[in-house]
């Protein structure tokens, strides 16, 4: 199951961000920082998936900015990782290469817009 | 008052902001304007204002003052106000607060609605917040649309009917009929969702899942889609990297994989497509890296047949040659489940699992490091040990302690000899020692004690590991013990195993002081240290250094070292006729139940006084009286378990055995006597003082049958003066066997401060030959010696 989807750039700043649990608003910001500081910290030779308290963490860089989402133990990491890659080309298709400010500025509706569905990673037809 | 602005404005201006006291300013400002808004009851802007406090609640400022607004704006006829108003209710509201049960009405008459797409927002609204409540009340317009040809509405009803399952498990019997034909669907999302659905339904009941196995034929179907997949053409709506929507049949996969589990029928039908998907995958991209390992994971769980289980484990041995980190990462933790099973297999692709180890990255050198651990035996023990103790000379902080642990339990399990187990645990102790655990220390001076051929070589190679480096305790702990105890086999140079070096008895004894007045020793080390030297007294010739070095500390600000050296000088004092006895060598120590409490033992009466006597020892700590003082020297001269809790009871009956050595000198033996000897039952008594309390006299009893039958159910009760105290500890059996065959043993403790004559009354109960007899009788013929 996915708990969360999150887009950071690499100062920090959360673009995006999507929970599919409550979490209250006091916890997020200093989950996502923490998140962030982990993926942040990574090398470029390491591996994508890092076991962070009792879920998983699969992450992406694209440029400057990073997709984080969080999915329980029992996924399989790979597949979640070819979600992440689509769902990044979705959005290419339809702003037309994407780019950071796209997610800033258009992003926050039209993005949550395609995550609006439950998360169990639906083809976003 | 002016058009609010819009959210590209709005997050224009925030990005100027240059600090977050900007930011939060004009933020504020921005609510403020916003909230003034709402008040108006402004239809025009609503949705514009509520499109910016969700992007401000995404950045995390609270943003609950617009939930209401949510609501008027999915009650609003407009679409662009519904999506916003759905969004924000998603965002925004959630079963915890009592709002959200307003938008019930709403969501269902636009579940009715003529438009799919409205109809769609309010199935996803459904879907992601819903309470149990609005679950409860909205099923059956879900299950309706389930229905419904609509492949649009389809899809979105099936996820919502997976979230009511997962409010409401009891309505999961409601969506069953409507799962039918939810297969036979040509559109993929629609198949997406329906097996999601189904995986659900299977996870939650098994009912569900027998269900699905038998009457459903649910598998060949599955089978059938997934064939489908595999072999169709390129499909352009599907495609993904040139796999054919991956992510359906990973789907498939999983829900083949829990009908599979433990049903035989079902794996066999699956047998095949699962090694189709096996083979034609493409594995030059990450996709079909993925298809294949939910491939290898659904034919681990199911039972297939050993063909398909070795082609599984190659492929994940594949995984781990390739240059991703990803999947060599996925194929580690796949191995790790599969290694109890398939556990040959898993051994050919050890090579490679060990060189992951040196891998940078920290999770892979997790996983390999467990895998290691658990690929370890008999015959690769050497060469495992090896790398693993390379790993742990490398390797960060995080890991230590389980490399540490993990290594000793292996070098326990499989140490082919008595001295690679004692190279192997220094090496650790040298390189990790301050990560091992706390027990790791008497488990190896147990070790020592009964490798009785390597004393020599063990205590020579602890010596020079303690003239490297004294920092890390548990080394010096363990050195300091065996110094103490083969200190003269160090100084007398005799070693087969190795170079001997020539070492004097002063300079065991520098080394020695030196840890006492190290700051890098804790008290506990100071402790083994004190007592070591005082051990090297009866061993070596130097007494007077180690008189002086032991009234120094009589004085010392450690209460433990005090008491310690107060003792050890009363030893050298007053009692210097025991002391070789008492510091004579640990005899070997037996290895009880480990990390147990040990049981009492109830053979005969010797081991049992001494297992319980550590029990009374502890509160005894004054050591102004003398006569206590020999208490405690008789008890503290088990080093540890008096004092420190930590150690466990081993050390105990070896000092029990001790105690058992002085309680034999100290006594001149009390003759036994026949306290009972009628109708063939026989009840004879034997004394033993060793106990530190000479006031306590400790009788065992030895019951035996010289008649033809066994005697059953036997109790023997006994019952003395007021001025004594007695206690019976259970008897080592209640059968009696016949013609002497045996005894029943059972001990009695009498306490006796006033030194009285010693008289008891004793009541037996036992039935022979099926008839039960009672006796009493009394004892009165005890030896003087007994209770003197």
């Amino acid at each position: 199951m996915i708990k969360f989807v999150l887009m950071v750039n690499r100062q920090g700043q959360t673009r995006l961000s999507r929970y599919y649990e409550p979490v209250e608003l006091s916890r997020r910001a200093p989950l996502e920082a923490d998140v962030v500081r982990c993926c942040l910290s990574r090398k470029k030779d390491q591996c994508s998936f890092v076991e962070y308290k009792d879920f998983k963490l699969v992450y992406r860089q694209y440029a400057a900015l990073y997709i984080v989402v969080g999915v329980s133990d029992s996924e399989n990491e790979l597949s979640v990782f070819e979600l992440v890659h689509n769902f990044v080309e979705v959005l290419d298709k339809y702003f037309s290469r994407v780019s950071e400010l796209d997610v800033s500025f258009n992003r926050p509706i039209t993005a949550a817009l395609c995550l609006l569905a439950p998360p169990f990673y639906s083809t976003t037809h | 008052m002016p058009a609010p602005i819009r959210l590209r404005e709005l997050i224009r201006t925030i990005r100027t902001a240059r600090t977050q006291a900007e930011e939060r300013e004009m933020i504020q400002k921005e609510c403020a304007a916003i909230r003034s808004s709402f008040r108006e009851e402004d239809n025009t802007y609503r949705c514009r204002n509520v499109a910016k406090l969700l992007y401000m609640h995404m950045l995390g400022y609270p943003a609950h003052f617009g939930q209401l607004e949510c609501l008027k704006l999915i009650a609003s006829q407009k679409f662009t106000d519904k999506r916003i108003g759905y969004l924000g209710a998603m965002l925004l509201l959630d079963e915890r607060q009592d709002v959200h049960l307003l938008m019930t009405n709403c969501i269902k008459n636009d579940l009715n609605h003529s438009t799919q797409y409205v109809q769609g927002l309010a199935l996803c609204t459904l879907g992601c917040m819903g309470s149990s409540e609005m679950c409860r009340d909205l099923a059956g317009e879900v299950e309706k649309l389930l229905k419904t040809s609509n492949s649009y509405l389809r899809k979105k009803a099936a996820l919502c009917a997976v979230h009511v399952i997962r409010k409401v498990p009891e309505l999961m019997e409601m969506f069953l009929p409507a799962t039918k034909n939810l297969l036979s669907e040509k559109n993929h999302g629609v198949l997406h969702t329906s097996v999601v659905l189904l995986t659900e339904m299977c996870e939650r009941s098994p009912d569900m899942l027998a269900h699905f196995r038998k009457n459903e034929k649910l598998v060949p179907q599955l089978v059938r889609i997934l064939k489908n997949l595999i072999m169709s053409g390129y499909s352009p709506e599907h495609d993904v990297s040139g796999i054919s929507d991956p992510f359906l049949q990973v789907r498939i996969l999983r829900l083949l994989r829990i009908l599979g589990k433990s049903d035989d029928d079902s794996s066999e039908a699956m047998n095949d497509i699962l090694a189709q998907v096996a083979t034609n995958t493409e594995t030059s991209k990450n996709v079909g890296n993925a298809i294949l390992y939910e491939t290898v994971l659904t034919i681990m769980d199911i039972k297939s047949e050993s063909g398909l289980r070795v082609l599984a484990i190659n492929i994940l041995g594949r995984f781990l040659l390739n240059n991703d980190k990803n999947i060599r990462y996925v194929a580690l933790t796949s191995l790790l489940k599969t290694v109890q099973t398939d556990h040959n297999a898993v051994q050919r692709h050890r090579s490679t699992i060990v060189d992951c180890l040196k891998d940078l990255d920290v999770s892979i050198k997790r996983r390999a490091m467990e895998l290691s651990f658990a690929l370890v035996n008999g015959n690769n023990i050497r060469g495992m040990m090896k790398e693993l103790l390379y790993f742990l000379d490398s390797c960060d902080p995080e890991f230590k302690a389980d490399c540490a642990s993990g290594v000793f339990l292996a070098a326990e399990k499989y140490a082919p000899s008595k001295r690679w187990h004692i190279d192997t645990i220094m090496r650790v102790l040298t390189t990790a020692g301050s990560y091992v655990r706390d027990d790791s220390v008497p488990n190896l001076i147990q070790l020592i004690t009964n490798s009785v051929e390597m004393h020599a070589y063990t205590v020579q190679r602890l010596y020079k590991a303690l003239l490297d480096d004294i920092s890390q305790q548990p080394l010096v702990q363990v050195a300091s013990w065996c110094i103490g105890e083969y200190g003269d086999l160090l100084v007398s140079g005799q070693c087969e195993e190795e170079e001997p070096i020539q070492v004097t008895e002063d300079e065991v004894l520098d080394v020695l002081e030196g840890l006492l007045v190290s700051n890098l020793s804790t008290p506990v080390t100071r402790g083994y240290s004190l007592t070591a030297i005082m051990k090297l007294s009866t061993r070596f010739s130097s007494v007077n250094r180690i008189k002086k070095v032991v009234s120094i500390y009589g004085s010392s600000i450690d209460v433990e070292l005090q008491q310690r050296a107060v003792e050890y000088n009363a030893l050298f004092k007053k009692y210097d006729h025991m002391r070789p006895a008492l510091l004579e060598r640990m005899p070997i120590m037996e290895k009880s139940a480990s990390n147990g409490p040990t049981e009492i033992v109830q053979t005969n009466g010797e081991t049992e006084p001494s297992v319980v006597e550590p029990k009374h020892l502890p509160p005894v700590t004054q050591p102004v009286n003398q006569a206590n003082d020999l208490l405690d020297l008789l008890g503290g001269n088990d080093v540890v378990p008096v004092i420190q809790n930590t150690m466990p009871t081993k050390p105990a009956s070896a000092g029990g055995e001790l105690l058992d050595l002085l309680g034999d000198l100290s006594l001149s033996a009390i003759p036994p006597m026949t306290a009972y000897n009628k109708n063939g039952l026989k009840i004879d008594f034997t004394f033993e003082r060793a106990n530190p309390n000479p006031n306590i006299a400790v009788i065992t009893i030895h019951a035996s049958n010289s008649t033809e039958a066994d005697m059953t159910d036997f109790v023997f009760q006994a019952a003395v003066p007021k001025t004594f105290q007695l206690q019976l500890l259970s008897p080592s059996s209640n059968v009696v066997p016949a013609l002497n065959q045996g005894t029943v043993t059972q001990v009695i403790r009498v306490l006796n401060p006033q030194k009285q004559q010693l008289r008891m009354r004793i009541k037996l109960t036992y039935t022979l030959k099926g008839s039960p007899v009672q006796d009493l009788a009394e004892v009165n013929n005890f030896p003087p010696q007994s209770w003197q």
